[in-house]
């Protein structure tokens, strides 16, 4: 399977959540709080449904609670794509 | 006893989205009613609606609020966003403690949860979104209008159908009494989606006429049912002395209120709607002759009709007060009835005008009602009564009071709205002290 890009994160987070101009793109800051890019747990909680979905990667709760970027999301999703 | 007042409106309804479009609509007597077209409606007995065509929720609100909306909290933060810039306020206008919320709900966000509902059937659990958790929940309106505007004070829901939109600006002006100093307070519905549409035609009041002329006519020799309409209005009540120091305009003062039920039909089915009347009016210290304009609850059905056309001859007397139901340019829109009905009694103080009941002719025959029909009626500005009932039993009555002079200065404020409703000490109403039968404690 392919690895998990910052974009393709977004893509998806965007799709869950809706976008927000006003703030940087993932690209742009890899390494802010999902809680400074405007995104609560529960947007974190449909990104998740959504990862499994379509990555077959079936992160659980508690792993993705402890990320708290998109970088580390991103890393995250691709450990296990890389183990796999 | 601390005084409550309306200091900010924000109107969404089928014919007109923004309060000064809704109200120049009103006053035009244009309709919203037609054909519905945000769903197929082809296949069921009743087809028209009052739809907000002129609205896209992309413009008024950050993306991230809009997949976890359903369209009536869409319009619901829309509103209050309007109608607290209508009053001037601004964050850190207030403590976030000393400010609140209470929504009346009477569907909730149904288009939203039949939406998910089908995904689940159709694609299982994993499909269905998480922000159904609360999107879909009569509630859900408080909770967000509280989120988006920091108000961490009181907060609470009503739920009585039509009526429930008079029940929630009543609590707000007891949260009010109690010390929050600003209240956001009204209704939303939507729920024009077939889940929605049965639902209302299992009430068996639905007008089965396709003609939007003829569909909904409350009082009429022809009426025949009940349109249903999407929107409603939020309401910004303050306490008068912190609106007063603000030094900002204020449209009125909610006077009264009282809250009834109809007697079950195994105890005789006795209606309630009289008691409710003459309590509001005790709980204002205001006369029916005082009274310059009833908001009727205008049911479209026959019975229901008669049995408040012959509550408002009895408290008034025959032809005795003018009687206006502009529901008919909105069709009735659930828990948005009547704060929008709330918020044209303002504008009605306002402007001096009383807005019309269109496509009303003949009066059905024993209605001894004073109808104001086709064009606006001006007044000049006194208190006014707002009527609403709802399915199973549910009557309620508020009694709005304009601004009046404050003592020493003359002019009429009430026709412009800028004044100040000011009470004399002196001539404190003994209804201060009561408590309606809807156990409005202070």
């Amino acid at each position: 399977m392919q690895q998990m890009t910052l974009s393709a994160l977004e893509e998806i987070m965007h799709r869950c959540a809706g976008d927000d101009e006003s703030t940087e793109s993932f690209q742009q800051a890899p390494e802010r709080a999902f809680a400074d890019l405007g995104y609560d747990s529960l947007a974190l909680l449909e990104t998740q449904s959504v990862i499994r979905r379509e990555y077959g990667v079936d992160l659980s709760e508690q792993a993705v609670s402890a990320a708290e970027t998109p970088q580390q999301l991103v890393d995250l999703v691709n450990r296990w794509l890389s183990a796999a | 006893m601390t005084t409550a007042v309306i200091t900010g409106i924000g109107v969404a309804a089928p014919n007109g989205a923004g309060t000064e479009n809704f109200w120049a609509a009103t006053l035009r007597g244009e309709s919203g009613i037609g054909p519905v077209r945000r769903f197929d409606a082809r296949g069921y007995p009743a087809r028209l609606g009052g739809e907000i065509d002129d609205f896209d929720p992309a413009e008024h609100l950050p993306h991230r609020l809009l997949p976890q909306t359903d369209r009536m909290t869409q319009l619901a933060l829309t509103a209050s966003a309007w109608a607290l810039a209508d009053a001037g306020v601004e964050p850190g206008t207030y403590d976030p403690g000393e400010t609140g919320v209470t929504m009346a709900g009477a569907f909730g966000g149904f288009e939203y949860g039949q939406r998910e509902l089908e995904n689940l059937w159709r694609s299982g659990p994993e499909r269905v979104s998480v922000y159904m958790s609360f999107a879909w929940f009569y509630a859900v309106n408080t909770g967000q209008l509280s989120i988006r505007h920091a108000m961490r004070g009181p907060a609470g829901v009503v739920v009585g159908d039509q009526a429930g939109g008079l029940d929630a600006v009543a609590q707000a002006r007891r949260n009010i009494r109690k010390g929050a100093r600003l209240m956001l307070s009204g209704g939303f519905d939507s729920s024009f989606c077939p889940y929605g549409w049965v639902a209302r035609i299992s009430d068996g009041t639905l007008s089965t006429d396709e003609d939007p002329r003829t569909a909904y006519l409350p009082f009429d020799r022809r009426a025949r049912g009940q349109v249903p309409g999407e929107g409603g209005a939020v309401l910004v009540v303050e306490e008068a002395a912190a609106a007063r120091r603000r030094g900002t305009r204020i449209y009125g003062e909610i006077a009264g209120y009282a809250a009834t039920f109809d007697a079950a039909a195994r105890y005789g089915g006795e209606r309630g709607l009289g008691r409710a009347v003459e309590a509001a009016l005790a709980d204002a210290g205001v006369t029916a002759r005082e009274v310059g304009v009833v908001f009727a609850d205008g049911s479209g059905w026959p019975a229901d009709d008669r049995a408040e056309a012959e509550t408002i001859a009895a408290v008034f007397g025959p032809q005795g007060v003018p009687v206006t139901v502009p529901k008919t340019m909105t069709g009735r829109m659930s828990s948005g009835g009547a704060p929008v009905d709330l918020a044209g009694a303002l504008l009605a103080m306002r402007d001096g005008l009383i807005p019309p009941t269109v496509n009303v002719r003949t009066v059905a025959p024993g209605a001894r009602l004073d109808l104001v029909t086709g064009v606006p009626r001006p007044w000049q500005p006194g208190p006014a009564l707002v009527l609403a009932r709802g399915r199973g039993g549910f009557n309620s009555a508020m009694v709005l009071r304009p601004g009046t002079a404050a003592p020493g200065r003359t002019g009429a404020a009430g026709v412009t709205g800028r004044e100040i409703p000011t009470r004399s000490g002196g001539k404190r109403h003994a209804a201060d002290d009561t408590v309606g039968p809807g156990g409005d404690h202070a």
